[in-house]
């Protein structure tokens, strides 16, 4: 520790009204940064920093002691401003910010250098280099610190409205957890019914329920809450705004059928002379023109796919209740709302990217969603597995586990975590009904990590005579003549080559990001993982919070998972939803633009570089709509004399910033170096 | 004498690049400590004048480092802020500053590696081109 008596400089910067009087604190995180970097040198090098009053270096600056000693410092050195050299800011910087209040000062006039993650982690076998860049990066921060000024953090009211993207079963828990507690919910779905990727499986593991009949009533209840508005045929197009005011945009497509006349009888499905595939039943069956995707959709409201329909008037003709509008166009809604909850889903990988399994040439190759709908009892074949080439009933069925999933030749080296159950279910499923059928799973590792997954697996060894050959097959070859499929495999338990003949082959396709997350991310401001799906803003404190403030992951969307793990992380994605709505308001950044208005030339060059309209001119000035403002800086950069400049990041904080990541010791107002004892 | 070890200034923006750094940093993965990062909200808040002082001042090379196009926070900050770097390119050289000391790199939040890995590129290609004429190491 290190002291320093006050220092009588006069300050330099005419905008400032007070001396800065800075304390500095150097962490050692335990031996996170101490191992490393040499964090009592790098205090007493601080304590020779002009400006700098008080430098210290402590075991964790995070815990509660750490902050008294911020504290108590602010009061007995009436320090005006703190420098903390720790962990990223992207860490702590709410941490320290919140110490600054407390004891009285102004949060904003704290500066965090980040010796952690940018040095001691990075630099582990250069601890003398790494010692000096912790001093640069503290210099860097006291140099800017010294021009912090105090902000304000606006508070906004928080509209007591939620809207979830996606009426999967993400969406729908989302939903009707935040309308219990007494929100108005959106509940936004692209296709004609809620019900999502759940809808179309059969049975569930581990419990084999049936999949529709636990997922039903969920999709009732949120039709009947008052709080909840459901808008299917729709999707999001605009988001404007930020937490507490969004401004969305909806496209409701046209059903071209009236939602409050159709009673779901079905007699224009009857009537309809169209037959298409139905997207529902993976192609595999047919829908008409007018349909629904499946018989307890909800709201039971028929739709017309424009795409498919001849215009016969056939449905017209029948429908009792005249709910029939050929005319009706697409609507925009346009609703605000104080949270967002994405729960887009996923898609299943596209097995024809795995050409050496023949999926899409070999009529027998299945995939596992395929599957799904050929044994349900609401689906094409009413339930009865029949092969596709012959529509005979196969005796010898083989699952291939890993279909793009921990793959890296198809870029996805990720684990899809719900192929291994969702085979053995299967292949338990059909095992059921056809005791004496031959049934191999060809796995890598069995990944059976949930509660009863485990007891379920090994029932399908012992009880069910499933037989796991641990394998990934090379190649699979169709006989032309019987439409068998030969699989070659090498079983790399016995270390042998073997070729196995099947009468049908499903493929464990895994997830993949929904197709259309590029969209979601960029009109929601999204970032996303090296596997595509979206990011949460921390992978263990915060998994369901995004980096934008007042929006929320819930479900398949933010990477793989299984049922159980998608209804819990909907329930938290509610509750943390819920949170700045229950409290009425929030605080936002100040990191916004402002005008120094003497500076200002009226050249408008500003008002053309925002993307966002927050530039206006006055009396041929330019003026900030704060409001809006996102703080991207975009204006200040572009400005030929200084006017524009944006709040915490102003242009003489940043060449501050640049000017002591250079030179040992600056002094203000001057070039001239100041000498300093290492 | 000892090797020469350049003198780097690295821009990036909050919400992606510096975040790749800390995920480099927690994914330990090591790279050479030349360079000292501002941190900005947003590659569009670069002035290009900060770029022009950072080699005033010294630096041996600039790295600016913001989101991948399409992934911008501010949905195109980093279009800006490329423009504006093309146009660095060509102004530097007027100054007697190869413009290879100069770079714009994207890396997202989730690219520790790539973070770990432009910073070992980078680094080496300054010290390739040994100091900038500008710089006070070059014994101006």
């Amino acid at each position: 520790m290190a002291e320093n008596k006050e220092k009588g400089e006069k300050g330099t910067n005419r905008e400032e009204k007070e001396e800065p009087r800075i304390g500095v604190y150097v962490c050692h995180c335990g031996i996170n940064i101490a191992g490393v970097v040499d964090v009592k040198d790098v205090a007493e090098y601080a304590s020779k920093l002009k400006n700098v009053v008080v430098s210290r270096d402590y075991k964790y600056m995070c815990s509660d002691p750490g902050q008294q000693l911020i504290k108590d410092d602010i009061k007995e050195h009436k320090l005006n401003r703190i420098v903390v050299a720790a962990c990223s800011p992207r860490m702590h910087e709410p941490t320290f910010r919140r110490a600054l209040e407390e004891a009285g000062l102004n949060p904003f006039l704290f500066e965090q250098a980040n010796i952690r993650e940018h040095d001691s982690w990075v630099h582990m076998k250069q601890p003398k280099e790494a010692t000096e860049k912790a001093k640069d990066l503290t210099r860097m921060a006291v140099a800017r610190a010294r021009r912090l000024e105090p902000q304000q953090k606006p508070k906004v009211k928080v509209e007591k409205a939620a809207l979830v993207i996606g009426g999967g079963v993400a969406g729908i828990q989302s939903a009707l957890d935040l309308a219990d507690m007494g929100f108005k919910v959106y509940l936004v779905e692209k296709t004609p019914s809620l019900g999502g990727k759940m809808a179309q499986l059969d049975k569930t593991f581990p419990t084999m329920d049936c999949s529709a009949c636990i997922l039903t009533p969920k999709m009732v209840d949120a039709a009947r809450h008052e709080n909840i508005e459901i808008i299917t045929y729709a999707e999001v197009e605009e988001v404007d705004g930020y937490i507490g005011n969004f401004k969305v945009k909806i496209r409701k497509r046209a059903k071209q059928v009236l939602e409050d006349k159709c009673t779901g009888c079905g007699l224009c499905a009857e009537a309809c002379p169209v037959e298409v595939p139905n997207e529902f039943d993976q192609g595999l069956g047919v829908r008409k023109a007018i349909y629904v995707p499946f018989p307890q959709a909800v709201p039971l409201v028929y739709t017309i796919d424009d795409e498919a329909c001849l215009g016969c008037g056939m449905c017209e003709a029948v429908c009792g209740p005249e709910a029939i509008d050929y005319d009706q166009k697409d609507e925009i809604l346009e609703l605000e709302v104080g949270t967002i909850i994405v729960a887009t889903g996923f898609d299943q990988f596209d097995a024809t990217r795995k050409p050496e399994y023949g999926y899409g040439r070999y009529e027998n190759v299945i995939t596992g969603l395929e599957f799904e709908r050929l044994v349900n009892a609401s689906g094409p074949t009413g339930g009865k597995l029949l092969r596709p080439s012959d529509g005979k009933e196969p005796h010898r069925i083989g699952f291939i586990l890993c279909v793009g999933s921990r793959d890296a030749k198809v870029g996805n080296p990720y684990c899809s975590r719900v192929c291994c159950m969702y085979s053995i279910k299967n292949a338990r499923l059909y095992k059921e009904k056809h005791p004496e059928a031959e049934v191999y799973i060809f796995y890598m590792d069995i990944r059976a990590y949930g509660k009863g997954y485990e007891e379920f697996y090994r029932q399908a060894q012992e009880e069910y005579g499933i037989k796991f050959i641990r394998g990934r097959p090379g190649e699979i070859v169709e006989d032309p003549k019987t439409k068998n499929l030969l699989v070659r495999v090498e079983d790399t338990l016995l270390g042998l080559p073997l070729e196995v003949e099947l009468d049908l082959v499903v493929l464990a396709a895994g997830m993949e990001p929904a197709r259309d997350s590029d969209k979601v991310q960029r009109l929601l401001r999204l970032s996303r993982s090296a596997d595509g799906f979206f990011s949460e803003a921390h992978p263990k404190l915060r998994p369901v919070d995004t980096l934008t403030d007042g929006i929320y992951l819930a479900g398949t969307c933010q990477g793989p998972k299984d049922i159980p793990d998608t209804v819990a992380q909907a329930s938290a994605a509610a509750a943390r939803a819920a949170i700045p709505m229950a409290q009425g308001e929030v605080e936002t950044e100040p990191i916004v633009a402002f005008v120094r208005k003497e500076l200002c030339i009226g050249c408008r060059i500003c008002e053309r570089t925002c993307d966002f309209g927050v530039i206006t001119m006055v009396d041929r000035k330019a003026q900030v709509n704060e409001a809006i403002c996102k703080g991207c800086g975009a204006c200040a950069a572009a400005c030929p004399t200084g006017a524009m400049q944006i709040r915490h990041f102003t242009d003489e904080q940043i060449y501050a910033m640049i000017e002591a990541a250079l030179h040992d010791e600056t002094v203000e107002g001057g070039r001239e170096e100041v000498k300093t004892e290492a | 004498m000892a090797e020469f070890e350049p003198k780097i200034v690295a821009f990036m923006c909050n919400w992606c690049s510096y975040a790749g750094g800390d995920l480099a940093g927690t994914s330990r993965l090591q790279y050479p400590p030349n360079a000292r990062i501002i941190r900005l909200m947003c590659t569009a808040r670069l002035d290009p004048a900060f770029v022009l002082k950072a080699f005033a001042e010294g630096a041996d090379g600039v790295l600016v480092a913001g989101c991948h196009i399409g992934d911008c926070h501010y949905v195109s900050g980093n279009l800006k802020a490329e423009k504006r770097v093309e146009m660095l390119k060509k102004l530097l050289p007027e100054l007697g500053i190869e413009p290879e000391r100069l770079m714009l790199r994207w890396i997202s939040a989730a690219e520790g590696e790539r973070f770990a890995n432009t910073m070992k590129e980078f680094i080496a290609r300054i010290k390739k081109l040994g100091p900038s004429p500008l710089s006070a190491s070059a014994g101006v």
